[in-house]
């Protein structure tokens, strides 16, 4: 596990030492983090890196789950599903399964943080159990066009914490509770995005048969209509006319998902005939994505929806040029002609990837502006920086709080 | 300049970290944002008039306030961006002041360019208002005299000279920037106060400032 003094090399002394101060601050609180698995999602991974952090600095982190049934974990993928704004199917009998199965977890979850951090809807209802000590609820999905009926519901629960934080200022509902913009985090030493050699580069794009004599243009993303990965081959069909270069579009498997399947069907059909577009099927392999992005001239995220869109970040902290669309939590991270190029259409982004492949100066000086734009706002100790403000305002309600 | 004077009344210096807290509150036309800025809290003037220093604190200063960039960007109004980018933040002690100021540009461009009203952000666009909150901490670090100022300005993190070049001027009404008022009245040289308190903040990323002014304390000290 990481130690926070790995992170000055990365962002100075002065930032860790601010990190310390604010530990500090909440001597003798502890922090109870709740939600509802500590494998997979990226909820999950958030927490298994950051609390080590938390107690390297001294605040005292907890994290308890919550349990359910298979039946439970259905209806809480249809609230999500709503949340996103995608039409559900949710019945009566959907609501009762989630108090049922609520109430249990309210009499059996050990409460006992000061401040107690539920993550997501699956533990919303332990709010219930609110006695004395303080409740934050993070919502890590996207609300801006929630389900009506579905966010009615959980507004009951939301309405009794002490604030609620959201990823994104359009994912901010009117709400008569504080309510704070959190933005997620890349970790620069994960496997995800640590420095790579030029070796383990190169390994990685010879298992897979990329050779490295064209530009390369990337999208890594699951296989989702959402995704939009047929429309970033047609934006590559248009540059490719006057720039020969390769398209790599690397994601998980979609096994689990009948949808998933369908896309990654179209995407090689319509791939088919080029040997230089590479589709590869990466199932959560952190460091041949980070070898991809590395070698990559070019890389996209011309999605059509997204709830933040980190694997932007990812990108721009390896210093590359980025072109991706205008949704989503992308804006707060791309500042067009700033550090990297937005865009609203297949031909606004073949546009774009033209541009940079030709103008290599141009694309490794918005690289250079993305990577400290993301030293600055979208790594993990800025996370870490922002929680404990969080954890620290409960206790201060006004605008400018002096901690002397 | 001789031997540098020393005081018993260190300068202490702080930083500020700041968490930006949502409102919910959002405009899609001018009309909206007008109605909107005459009542929002004054931490959301603050947050969209200074986001941007602290967030792009290695790049161009500009665009100098959201404010500028939405109607520019996303209405359409590049003659009003111009006019809200090109207000003199510097010149204006107080938030109130900044406030009446950036509602009388809108309403006055609204009234001579009436086709302006009938703008609108598309679903996705809109402006949202965000307050800063901020939190004020004392650092280890105390400097007695121009040399320790100096080496002290190199290492502290760009969140500290933000907070005593923008925060205490502005937020906390002091009048001037904390390293002007302490060389000032702790040191008496009432030359490079002036010089630091003439330097326009708002035209330069914080590193540039941190380099600018260390410049200016160290050519004082060479003297």
């Amino acid at each position: 596990m990481a130690r926070i003094d790995e992170y000055v090399p990365i962002v100075g002394q002065s930032i860790v030492d601010d990190l310390r101060l604010l530990g500090g601050k909440l001597q003798g609180k502890v922090i109870q983090h709740i939600n509802s698995t500590s494998v997979g999602g990226g909820v999950a991974e958030i927490l298994n890196r950051m609390i080590p952090l938390l107690h390297d600095l001294g605040v005292d982190t907890r994290w308890d789950l919550i349990k359910g049934g298979e039946q439970f974990f259905a209806v809480t993928k249809k609230f999500h599903n709503a949340l996103h704004g995608s039409p559900q199917e949710i019945a009566a009998r959907d609501f009762e399964i989630f108090r049922e199965t609520s109430a249990e977890n309210v009499r059996d979850v050990d409460i006992h943080g000061d401040i107690v951090f539920i993550h997501d809807p699956q533990p919303i209802a332990l709010v219930e159990r609110r006695d004395g000590n303080k409740w934050l609820w993070r919502c890590h999905v996207d609300v801006s066009d929630p389900d009506r009926k579905v966010w009615k519901f959980l507004r009951a629960y939301i309405d009794r914490y002490d604030s609620a934080v959201f990823s994104a200022p359009a994912f901010s509902p009117q709400l008569p509770i504080r309510q704070f913009l959190i933005a997620p985090s890349i970790d620069p030493l994960s496997d995800k995005n640590r420095d790579l050699s030029d070796e383990e580069v190169g390994a990685v794009l010879a298992k897979h048969g990329v050779p490295r004599d064209k530009p390369i243009v990337t999208q890594i993303s699951r296989f989702d209509r959402l995704k939009d990965p047929v429309g970033v081959i047609e934006a590559y069909i248009q540059v490719k006319r006057y720039v020969d270069c390769r398209l790599i579009l690397a994601g998980g498997t979609a096994t689990d998902d009948p949808e998933g399947a369908q896309v990654l069907a179209e995407v090689n059909e319509r791939a088919a005939n080029d040997p230089d577009i590479h589709v590869l099927l990466l199932p959560q392999n952190d460091l041949e994505v980070n070898a991809l992005q590395r070698a990559s001239d070019v890389i996209v995220q011309k999605s059509i929806r997204e709830g933040f869109g980190l694997t932007v970040s990812e990108a721009l902290w390896k210093g590359k040029p980025v072109v991706a669309s205008s949704v989503g939590g992308i804006p707060l991270q791309v500042t067009h002609k700033y550090s990297g190029l937005l865009c609203h259409s297949v031909e606004g982004a073949a546009f774009a990837i033209k541009q940079l492949l030709s103008s290599p100066e141009y694309a490794r000086k918005l690289g250079e502006n993305g990577r400290e734009h993301v030293r600055n706002n979208f790594l993990l100790t800025r996370h870490l920086r922002d929680y404990m403000l969080l954890f620290l305002s409960l206790y201060h309600p006004e605008d400018i709080v002096h901690l002397d | 300049m001789g031997a540098l004077k020393r005081t018993e009344k260190a300068f202490r210096f702080h930083t500020r970290l700041n968490l930006p807290e949502l409102t919910g509150l959002r405009a899609r036309n001018l009309r909206e944002m007008l109605e909107t800025l005459k009542d929002a809290p004054g931490s959301c003037i603050y947050h969209h008039t200074h986001r941007y220093l602290q967030q792009h604190q290695y790049l161009s200063p500009e665009p100098p306030n959201d404010f500028a960039y939405w109607v520019t960007e996303i209405l359409g109004e590049s003659g009003l961006g111009e006019k809200l980018a090109s207000i003199d933040t510097v010149r204006y002690p107080t938030i109130r002041s900044l406030r009446d100021k950036i509602v009388d540009t809108i309403e006055k461009y609204m009234t001579d360019e009436p086709s302006s009203k009938r703008r609108f952000a598309h679903e996705g666009e809109e402006f949202h208002f965000i307050k800063s909150v901020s939190f004020i901490l004392p650092t280890p670090y105390e400097a007695y005299d121009l040399r320790e100022l100096h080496d002290i300005l190199g290492k502290i993190t760009a969140d500290s000279i933000y907070f005593h070049m923008f925060e205490a001027r502005l937020r906390l009404e002091r009048g001037s920037n904390d390293f002007s008022f302490w060389i000032e009245t702790s040191l008496g040289d009432t030359k490079l106060a002036a010089e630091i308190s003439r330097l326009d903040p708002y035209t330069r990323t914080l590193d540039g400032l941190r380099r600018t002014i260390m410049g200016l304390i160290e050519r004082r000290i060479s003297e």
